[in-house]
C-alpha cells in the first residue's frame, strides 16, 4: 500500500491524450507495461479534435527521406491497426486506403508539384516512390461523379493515401486504452517533472505521479515542458481552417488532399495555413479562399451548404518533419512532436512504443533528432 | 393528422410530391405539409430513418425538404408561395451538376 499522498507509480507516464500519446500508450500496454496518460481538461488546444483525418503519404518528407519511409510504414500498418481497434472496441474508425489525389490547377501548379515531388524522389524516395502524375482524362475516369473545373490539368496520385474519421480514431484509442488496463487521468495538467531517485515525479493539478519513463506527447505543451528536461524542440503553431458541407450522396471515391467525403456523406474542405500564433479563431477571408478554390476545382461543390467550420493549430517543427528523441540530460524522458499525428498513429502504436519500452530505435529515428535544429550547418 | 387552428386567410396552391394542395398565405412549408397529412417528410442520410418537422423554429433540421428544386431546405423556415414545388427527400441530397 503506498503511503497516503504518495505519488501513484507506473512504468511509463505519458503526458498528453491527443493523437500521439494514446497511440504510443496502446503499444506500451501490449508489451505488458503499466501506463498512465496525463491529460488536460476539455477547453484546451488539442489538435486531435480539429484535424482533417487524412492518412497522407504523397509529398511528405521533403528534405528528409527517413520521413518518407516512416510515413510509408504507418500507411502500411494502418489496416491492421484499424481492424484491431474495431475488434476490441466496436468502434469503426472508417479507415480506407483508396489512394489519393492532389488536383493541380494550371501549368504553374503542375510544374511546382513536379519539381517538389521530383526532389523527394531524388532524395531517396527511390525507384519505388509510390507517387505518379496523371492527366485530366485519367482524373476524370477516377472521379466519375465529379465535373472537373476547367483549370484542372491533372493530379499527383498515390495508392498509399487514405483517410479515417479522426474523432472515432481518438475515441477508439481511448476506449481501447482503458479496456486494456491503462489509467487515464484527465484534469492532470503537468506543471513540472522532477528527478526523484530512479524515477521521475510529475506534478499536476490533480496530484503527483511517478514513473521511471516519461513520454512527452503534449502537442503544443511540449514547447514549455521540454526545455527544462533537455528537449528544446522549436515547435510553433500554424493555423488551419476546415469547412464541412451538408451530407450528400457519394461523390468523391477517394480523398483529394484538401477535399474528402466522409462515409456519412459530408464533404470536408480544407486546409489553409496561417501564422497566427496561438489564435485559433476563424478568419472569414480564409474561409472565402478555401470555398473559392473548392468551386474552381469542382464547381458542383458550390451547390452545397456549409454547416460547420473551425480552425485548429498544427504543431510544426521548422522543417515540418517529426522529432522522436530521448533526452541526453534526463535519460528515460522522451519527446515526440509531429504534424500528421493521425497518419503516424499506426506506426506510433506498433513501432514507437517498442522504442520507449527499450527496443533499439527503428532506423527512421536517426533523422528525427532535436540536434538538427541546434547544430550550426556544416 | 394535424389541423389548422385558424383557417382564415388567402389560399395558394402548392404541389407536394406531384399532388396539388391548398395552403394558407403566410404559413411555412412545414406547416402546410403537416396540414396536408404528408407524414414523414424525409429519410436520414445514414440510417434511412423517417423524419418529419419537429421544432418548427429552425433549430433541429429535421424538416429538410426539396423546395423548388433545391434540396436540404428547412421547410419550417420557408413560407409558401403560389405554385411552389415541394418534394420529400430520400437519404442524402445529390450534389447536382455544375453550379
Ligand atoms: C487543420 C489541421 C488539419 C490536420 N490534418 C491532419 C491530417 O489530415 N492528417 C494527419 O495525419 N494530421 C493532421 N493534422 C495534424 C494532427 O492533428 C496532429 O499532428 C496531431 O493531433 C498531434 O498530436 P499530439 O498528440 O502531438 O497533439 P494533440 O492532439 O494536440 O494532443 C496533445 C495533448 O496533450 C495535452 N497536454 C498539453 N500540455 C499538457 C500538460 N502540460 N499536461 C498534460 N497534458 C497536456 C493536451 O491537452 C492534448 O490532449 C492536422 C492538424 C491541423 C491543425
Ligand atoms: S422543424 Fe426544426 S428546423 Fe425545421
Amino acid at each position: 500500500m503506498p503511503a497516503p499522498g504518495a505519488p501513484r507509480t507506473f512504468d511509463v507516464a505519458v503526458i498528453g491524450g491527443g493523437m500521439i500519446g494514446p497511440a504510443v500508450s496502446l503499444g506500451l500496454l501490449e508489451r505488458g507495461l503499466r501506463v498512465c496518460i496525463l491529460d488536460e481538461g476539455d477547453d484546451v488546444l488539442r489538435v486531435a479534435r480539429g484535424n482533417f483525418g487524412l492518412i497522407w503519404f504523397q509529398g511528405k518528407g521533403f528534405g528528409m527521406p527517413r520521413y518518407v519511409e516512416w510515413t510509408r510504414r504507418s500507411a502500411m500498418l494502418y489496416a491492421d491497426f484499424a481492424a484491431e481497434l474495431k475488434d476490441s472496441t466496436g468502434v469503426d474508425i472508417g479507415h480506407a486506403r483508396p489512394g489519393g489525389l492532389e488536383l493541380l490547377l494550371g501549368e504553374d501548379e503542375l510544374a511546382h508539384r513536379q519539381h517538389y515531388l521530383g526532389q523527394i524522389y531524388q532524395q531517396g524516395g527511390g525507384a519505388n516512390y509510390e507517387v505518379e502524375f496523371i492527366d485530366r482524362k485519367q482524373v476524370a475516369d477516377m472521379l466519375p461523379n465529379v465535373t472537373l473545373g476547367e483549370d484542372v490539368i491533372g493530379a499527383s496520385y498515390s495508392p498509399l493515401d487514405g483517410h479515417v474519421n479522426p474523432l472515432f480514431l481518438l475515441r477508439a484509442m481511448h476506449t481501447r486504452f482503458q479496456q486494456a488496463g491503462g489509467t487515464y487521468l484527465p484534469h492532470h495538467r503537468v506543471s513540472g517533472v522532477r528527478k526523484d531517485g530512479d524515477a521521475y515525479t510529475l506534478d499536476t493539478e490533480g496530484g503527483s505521479v511517478s514513473a521511471p519513463k516519461v513520454v512527452i506527447a503534449a502537442g503544443h505543451g511540449l514547447k514549455t515542458l521540454g526545455p527544462p528536461l533537455g528537449l528544446d524542440i522549436p515547435i510553433r503553431p500554424q493555423r488551419g481552417h476546415i469547412m464541412v458541407t451538408e451530407r450528400a450522396q457519394p461523390m468523391l471515391p477517394m480523398p483529394i488532399s484538401a477535399f474528402r467525403q466522409t462515409v456519412e456523406g459530408s464533404i470536408m474542405l480544407g486546409v489553409s495555413a496561417e501564422e497566427a500564433g496561438y489564435d485559433d479563431t476563424i478568419d472569414t477571408a480564409t474561409l472565402h479562399t478555401i470555398a473559392a478554390r473548392a468551386k474552381r476545382t469542382m464547381p458542383q461543390l458550390g451547390n452545397l451548404n456549409i454547416v460547420r467550420t473551425w480552425a485548429a493549430l498544427r504543431v510544426l517543427t521548422p522543417d515540418k518533419c517529426p522529432v522522436y528523441a530521448e533526452s541526453d540530460s534526463h535519460p528515460g524522458i522522451f519527446g515526440i512532436a509531429s504534424h500528421s499525428g493521425v497518419t503516424l498513429a499506426a506506426a506510433n502504436a506498433k513501432v514507437t512504443a517498442g522504442w520507449i519500452a527499450g527496443d533499439p530505435p527503428p532506423p527512421e529515428f536517426e533523422a528525427f533528432t532535436v540536434e538538427r535544429f541546434h547544430d550550426a550547418p556544416a | 393528422m394535424m389541423h389548422r387552428r385558424n383557417t382564415a386567410g388567402e389560399r395558394v396552391t402548392i404541389n407536394i410530391d406531384g399532388k396539388n394542395v391548398e395552403a394558407v398565405v403566410g404559413e411555412s412549408v412545414a406547416a402546410a405539409v403537416l396540414a396536408a397529412g404528408a407524414g414523414a417528410t424525409r429519410t436520414t442520410p445514414v440510417s434511412g430513418a423517417p423524419r418529419a418537422p419537429y421544432c418548427m423554429m429552425g433549430v433541429c433540421f429535421e424538416c429538410l425538404m426539396d423546395i423548388d428544386g433545391i434540396p436540404n431546405r428547412q421547410a419550417c423556415m420557408v413560407s409558401v408561395t403560389p405554385g411552389m414545388k415541394i418534394k420529400r427527400q430520400a437519404g442524402a441530397r445529390t450534389v447536382g451538376g455544375a453550379s
